[in-house]
């Protein structure tokens, strides 16, 4: 009894090590646990492995390869394997864990701050967002805004007037 | 919807030798990158879609209807802006806008067909259509529940801009409401859209002031673009009877019950754009039927055929 428990618990670990290291088919320096997109990792009564995301953006096109990327990981690992999608609580940039920022960082992308809260009306903004950010190649503060809108739908456009390259920021959601 | 892999008439590239892709230098060293749902993706699995008590099924279904058909043809209008935008960080703005209204979509159209199947068209038998574009695709337009507003010509970048400040003023107030729904897969979505379409609803705001405040021609343009959306508006708030029924179950939201906020929220905009707000009369129903119930404007024809044509010509695709 003890050992089969032993056995299963090191199953398990093993499984959320394989999930854990599956990257973002986006943005391949993040993992999907680094995005905090993988929220859960548990074992059947039978064995199999069942894997739930959480997607980023209702749209995200990346899910349907997030979860097939899953699966196909956790296979070649030995498990049988199957993804579920949660769609509560939303996934919020601030799931984003300290080794994911800080790789978005070192590959030259500006990680996001803290995701706005609101209770009740949300007021309608007419200034671009107010973040306090650098350069992620220079460190300069001097930054402005180009796009809330980017290359995919987490991301914001920004460009550094000290250093005048262009880079991209996570966007707080 | 789902992303395209294979279609029947695709031919097989089995037959050439590797060295002949020029795509292979692309795929890395994990190519599962580029496999694309590689087979049928629910939107919900995984998700509860049991049908709250006190609720008719039906009644759910069309009201999941209404709510997609108004994010699913908006986005098809909004794509329809990829690589005509004025320039290309609003090309890919409206084109991040028009994919968050389309998940949007696909989500309500899959708990749609859930709540109750028989709102789906029915397909040749062995077609592997799932439900949510067997929806968007295979319904015929008096079948679609979307509001006019979402329906009628882009016209100019102007009459963009203002149709999407009303659209997004409206959405984003209906979701705040509807984040409390009993039905858990309406309540998640709009959890999820009202962090998405506050980013929709800040850059239609600052665009309609940026236009206003700009040249005398860019404020014209803006005028004459809020007058052409004008009235398609008093639509946004007057409920069908599904909705007056599924805001009753606590489910869906009575339309009628945000106009007062987006009212407030609208008269900011025009008070700091120093634009008057249109006194237009709302464009009519036919006897009293409007988008709600499947009426629509000619414009929309055109749209169902573009968006609708190739999906039609094979219903055995899987895509
Ligand atoms: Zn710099």
């Amino acid at each position: 009894m003890a050992t089969a428990t032993v056995a299963r618990s090191a199953r398990l670990d093993r499984a959320r090590q394989v999930a854990a290291s599956v990257t973002d088919p986006e943005m391949p320096m993040l993992t999907l646990e680094d995005l905090g997109v993988l929220r859960d990792v548990e074992l059947t009564e039978e064995g199999r492995v069942v894997a739930t995301i959480t997607p980023t953006y209702s749209g995200c096109p990346a899910m349907a390869t997030m979860r097939d990327d899953l699966v196909r990981r956790l296979q070649d690992a030995g498990f049988g394997a199957e993804v579920r999608v949660s769609l509560h609580p939303a996934w919020s940039s601030d799931w984003i864990t300290p080794r994911g920022r800080q790789t978005l960082a070192d590959h030259g992308l500006s990680a996001p701050g803290p995701a706005p809260r609101h209770d009740g009306p949300i007021p309608l903004s007419f200034l671009p967002t107010r973040r306090s950010l650098t350069c992620p190649r220079c460190g300069s503060a001097e930054v402005e805004v180009t796009s809330e809108f980017g290359p995919t739908a987490c991301r914001a456009l920004y460009r550094c007037t000290t250093c005048l390259e262009p880079f991209e920021h996570v966007k707080e959601i | 919807m789902t992303e395209p892999t294979t279609m029947n008439s695709t031919p097989d590239p089995s037959h050439l030798p590797d060295h002949d892709s020029v795509y292979d230098g692309l795929l890395g060293s994990d190519d599962s990158h580029w496999a694309f749902g590689t087979d049928f993706e629910d939107p919900l699995a995984g998700v509860d879609t049991t049908v709250p008590d006190g609720v008719d099924h039906h009644d759910l279904a069309v009201y999941c209807l209404m709510v997609a058909d108004d994010a699913l043809v908006m986005s098809q209008r909004l794509s329809q802006w990829c690589s005509n935008a004025p320039d290309l960080e609003e090309d890919v703005a409206l084109a991040n806008i028009a994919l968050d209204l389309l998940g949007q979509a696909r989500l309500l159209l899959a708990r749609a067909a859930a709540a109750d199947p028989t709102v789906v068209p029915t397909m040749p038998a062995g077609s592997p259509v799932p439900p949510e574009d067997a929806l968007a695709f295979f319904r015929d337009h008096r079948d679609f529940r979307n509001v006019r507003l979402v329906e009628t010509d882009n016209g100019d970048f102007a009459v963009t801009m203002a149709r999407l400040l009303l659209f997004s003023t409206w959405r984003l107030a209906l979701f705040q409401r509807l984040a409390v729904s009993r039905d858990h897969v309406l309540s998640a979505v709009a959890v999820k859209g009202v962090k998405e379409m506050t980013y929709h609803r800040d850059y239609a705001g600052r665009w309609f002031l940026t236009l206003a405040r700009g040249t005398e021609e860019s404020r014209r343009r803006l005028v004459a673009g809020l007058a052409a959306t004008w009235p398609m508006r008093a639509e946004l708030f007057t409920a069908h009877d599904v909705e007056q029924r599924v805001a009753a179950a606590g489910v869906g939201v009575d339309p009628s019950t945000v106009a007062d906020e987006v009212d407030v929220l609208l008269e900011q905009v025009f008070g700091l754009s120093g634009i008057a707000r249109p006194d237009i009369a709302p464009l009519a129903g036919v006897q009293h039927r409007t988008g709600r119930h499947g009426l629509h404007t000619e414009s929309f024809s055109r749209l169902l055929a573009e968006m609708q044509v190739v999906a039609r010509a094979h219903p055995m695709g899987t895509w």
